[in-house]
């Protein structure tokens, strides 16, 4: 796991054009500054929300990165239900922390 | 001079982003007691404005997390979101680097803080200034304190932060106003956004309004997450308005959840003279 690096990059996405840009010109080039496992990198490149949210990225970040690649509000909460419901529970980050309300 | 205003509300980027979805008459009561608050403001004639935020990985992340951060710009931007996703347009928002040197000069003795002379003003400030300052007209000075990232400051030393700025704003001759930014209770950006825990959102502000510290810091960050969502963490920009305020009390003028907004609604005013 390198939680860290996935909301790294997502950080840096959501406040820098340049990288905005990369993403969609460069992604392969990007994405090799960041240390990522495999299933961090396709979870990216497939905009799988529910994952992301699962591996422990922040909402504060994730909620933007949705946006970015056009879901729609109740699309991104439904997306990190679903998540939640093939991949089980938050394994990361802050959210592992808080009891499972949607239970 | 010293402070002239000091309050708090709700920051949530529901309240605009996705304004047409909430109940009408809820909404647009929350929106005349934000624009009570705009006029009381401006009745006090601030010189510049301190808006106490919660960090959201706007402009901090954990490579280099300041526990407390002061802008020091001449002026900021924002929102850095997407205009249309937050219902806000993009916009310059003056700042006053001199005031925000002198002011963190003398906060330094007590507190560590650190300072920006950049920022990109994220919906924790752009959403309070939507409706405080629409013009953005006036000088704003941000502070973020890490409400989201662990290990965060504790609660009585977010107090002190609130003390030593009180104490800084003493020392200028500047009016300052300061408005307190943050959510109580609420799971913000995750599967349970729409959850509010109105008894402890109640039973909080309760304590706020009577502006006692020791009842104000007795939460456990435990407590705080089981009871109140990681977003209760955001207690500690209300509690820095405390520390600001103290042996002021405050009087409550909105308080409702909006589940779309994702956060009771609050407006509130502390007495200070």
């Amino acid at each position: 796991m390198s939680l860290y690096y996935v909301q790294k990059l997502m950080y840096q996405l959501n406040r820098d054009e340049h990288v905005r840009t990369r993403f969609g010109d460069d992604r392969d080039s990007l994405l090799r500054e960041y240390q990522l496992t495999d299933e961090e990198r396709s979870a990216i490149v497939d905009g799988d929300i529910g994952l992301l949210y699962v591996m422990g990225v922040n909402g504060q970040i994730l909620m933007h990165y949705a946006a970015m690649i056009g879901q729609e509000w109740d699309e991104y909460i439904e997306a990190m239900r679903e998540g939640v419901r093939r991949h089980g529970p938050v394994r990361a980050g802050l959210y592992s922390m808080l009891r499972d309300r949607t239970a | 001079m010293s402070l002239v205003f000091a309050g708090v509300c709700s920051h949530a980027p529901g309240i605009t982003g996705r304004a047409e979805r909430a109940d009408p008459e809820l909404r647009d009561a929350f929106y005349a007691r934000l624009d009570e608050m705009r006029e009381r403001l401006e009745a006090s004639r601030p010189d510049a404005l301190i808006v106490i935020a919660a960090v959201h990985f706007a402009n901090f992340f954990m490579n280099n997390m300041p526990a407390y951060c002061v802008g020091m710009g001449a002026s900021y931007y924002g929102p850095i979101e997407d205009e249309e996703w937050l219902g806000i347009e993009r916009t310059e928002v003056p700042g006053n680097a001199d005031l925000s040197r002198r002011l963190i000069e003398s906060i330094l003795p007590s507190i560590d803080v650190a300072y920006a002379e950049e920022w990109q003003f994220d919906h924790g400030i752009m959403v309070p200034l939507h409706f405080l300052t629409p013009r953005y007209d006036l000088p704003v000075i941000p502070v973020n304190v890490n409400c989201q990232g662990p290990p965060l400051t504790p609660l009585e030393r977010a107090y002190e932060f609130g003390r030593a700025l009180r104490h800084a704003c003493d020392a200028v001759p500047e009016r300052i106003a300061i408005v307190g930014t943050g959510g109580i209770s609420h799971w913000p950006a995750t599967p349970d956004s729409g959850t509010i825990n109105e008894s402890w959102d109640r039973d909080f502000l309760h304590r706020f309004l009577r502006n006692r510290r020791e009842e104000l810091v007795a939460y456990s960050d435990e407590e705080t997450l089981r009871d109140a969502g990681q977003g209760g963490f955001e207690i500690r920009t209300f509690i820095a308005v405390a520390g600001a305020t103290e042996g002021a009390t405050g009087e409550l003028m909105f308080y409702a959840p909006i589940p779309i907004f994702a956060v009771g609604c609050t407006v509130a005013t502390m007495a200070v003279d």
